[in-house]
């Protein structure tokens, strides 16, 4: 398993630091009286290495290194259906989505390809305002570096042309579109 | 019935087609649509990862536009995404003043400003509970006999808030198919996951849900879908799923107002039905008994 990004493999690395940004998860879940409601809802338990259960377990004891060498948040596809019928009634899709963040701001390899889909999305956002689909899976394609991936789509792709409902735009110049908003957000984020 | 309309990215490109039927659907029914002026992305499930702040500032942003407006009380959102970013940012703020706060001086940059007192609310509940089915068949032109329809919801118009059906069994578009003449097939599958972006990302985890849910479509001659990332992952890999499951999995996937547009008497064309991925025959041969 390749865990390296920047060259080494960061979850050992910085083991104080993932501790610090568990924290705001622990207090998400911390009501979890582990029965495992959210495992039997899961659509994509089949799919991870731990359960919902156990990886909330594992994010109360603080077991960052484990957790972030799990793909279990990353196979959460946000149906709601563990938040829906948590009895605790805890924000169970939100701490996905705050794993899915840590892993994503440290820059942890082994989620490289999901984090690598969403920040060329958001870069795609910010600089146009409105997703160009085209131009969005094409800079996806370049990062990944893959000579596969883009195989994948190409039935997809052709038949989306057929249809003209992949429009091939001249890329933005200058600040982009939604620059202001999202250096103010930074800015305010920064300073907490 | 007058509506600020935010279409969000999608229905801009790949799901085009659910933009144009919906305004097509919406002007028969007798409802009148104003789109937001200069909307911008509401975030989708990308922002996830960017941090809490940001995906609220983004919905944020075209509330504030629908507000400026004045020509409504309510946001109406097609796209399942992009109606669960409006409304968790809707519900967010109105519980915590402290976030709205912050979230209006970021806003200031575009000399925007929020209030939050516009309600957001998905298409199917609109169909449902605005228009409902009594207006539905009072429009009908080609009762749609004989065909059988299975409704599927997914997720994020259903939960986690719900507002206007079951989220767990929902049922909120088999009045509406009944009142067309169709029947609706007896499924279970109607508010399961379809993939979602595991389609992009983890492509055999994505295809193993919607060929679940095209499996258990069999026997149907169409599902209708309220989501642009529905549709695509029902329509554009059937080929590849049928490959992998071994099964003839292909099949017409059409979105709602499409369906209740057809009914309408509303043709092809104006539905943009070209446009779909996945129309096929036996449908189509349905459809021309139904209107002969």
């Amino acid at each position: 398993m390749d865990l390296n990004f920047f060259g080494a493999d960061k979850t050992r690395a910085e083991p104080d630091m993932l501790q610090y940004l568990l924290q705001p998860v622990q207090d998400m879940v911390n009501a979890c009286i582990q029965c495992g409601t959210c495992s039997g809802s899961c659509p994509n338990a089949f799919a991870m290495d731990h359960t919902p259960r156990k990886m909330w377990r594992m994010v109360l004891t603080g077991r960052a290194d484990d957790i972030f060498h799990s793909k279990t948040f990353i196979m959460c596809s946000s149906c709601y259906f563990c938040t829906l019928r948590c009895p605790r009634g805890l924000p169970l899709t939100e701490a996905m989505a705050a794993l899915k963040c840590i892993a994503a701001k440290r820059g942890l390899a082994k989620y490289r390809q999901s984090t690598a889909f969403y920040d060329k999305f958001i870069q795609n956002i910010r600089r146009n305002g409105r997703l160009r689909e085209m131009e969005f899976m094409t800079s996806y394609f370049a990062t990944m570096k893959s000579p596969v991936i883009p195989f994948r789509f190409t039935a997809l792709a052709a038949k989306l042309a057929v249809k003209r409902k992949i429009a091939i735009h001249l890329p933005k110049l200058g600040q982009g579109r939604l620059h202001t908003i999202f250096s103010k957000t930074e800015e305010l984020e920064s300073r907490k | 019935m007058k509506y600020l309309y935010y279409p969000g990215c999608s229905l801009e490109g790949t799901a085009l087609e659910y933009d144009l039927s919906t305004r097509a659907m919406m002007a028969a029914a007798g409802a009148d649509l104003f789109e937001i002026k200069d909307w911008t992305c509401c975030g989708s499930t990308a922002m996830d990862q960017a941090g809490p702040l940001l995906p609220l500032v983004l919905s944020a942003r075209n509330m504030a536009l629908a507000e400026e407006m004045n020509t409504g009380e309510d946001i109406l959102v097609p796209c399942s995404a992009c109606y669960l970013n409006l409304r968790k940012t809707m519900e967010k703020m109105r519980q915590d003043p402290e976030t709205l706060e912050k979230v209006n001086m970021i806003l200031k940059e575009e000399q925007l400003h929020l209030e939050g007192r516009l309600n957001v609310r998905h298409l199917l509940d609109v169909m449902t509970r605005d228009i409902g089915p009594e207006t539905v068949k009072s429009l009908i032109r080609d009762r749609l006999t004989g065909m059988v329809i299975a409704p599927y919801y997914g997720c994020q118009c259903l939960r986690p808030y719900a507002v206007f059906d079951d989220p767990e069994t929902p049922v909120s578009m088999e009045p509406l198919i009944e009142a067309v003449g169709a029947e609706v097939h007896p499924w279970k599958m109607g508010g399961r996951c379809c993939g979602a972006s595991h389609m992009n990302t983890k492509m055999d985890v994505g295809m193993a849900l919607s060929g679940a849910v095209l499996h258990a479509a069999k026997g149907a001659d169409a599902i209708v879908t309220v989501c642009p990332m529905c549709q695509i992952n029902l329509e554009g890999y059937q080929r590849r799923i049928s490959k992998s499951r071994d099964e003839d999995l292909t099949m017409t996937i059409l979105y709602l107002p499409q369906l209740i547009g057809l009914a309408f008497g509303l043709s092809e064309k104006d539905l943009r039905i070209d446009m779909n991925l996945s129309v096929k025959e036996p449908f189509i041969s349905k459809l021309n008994e139904c209107r002969s």
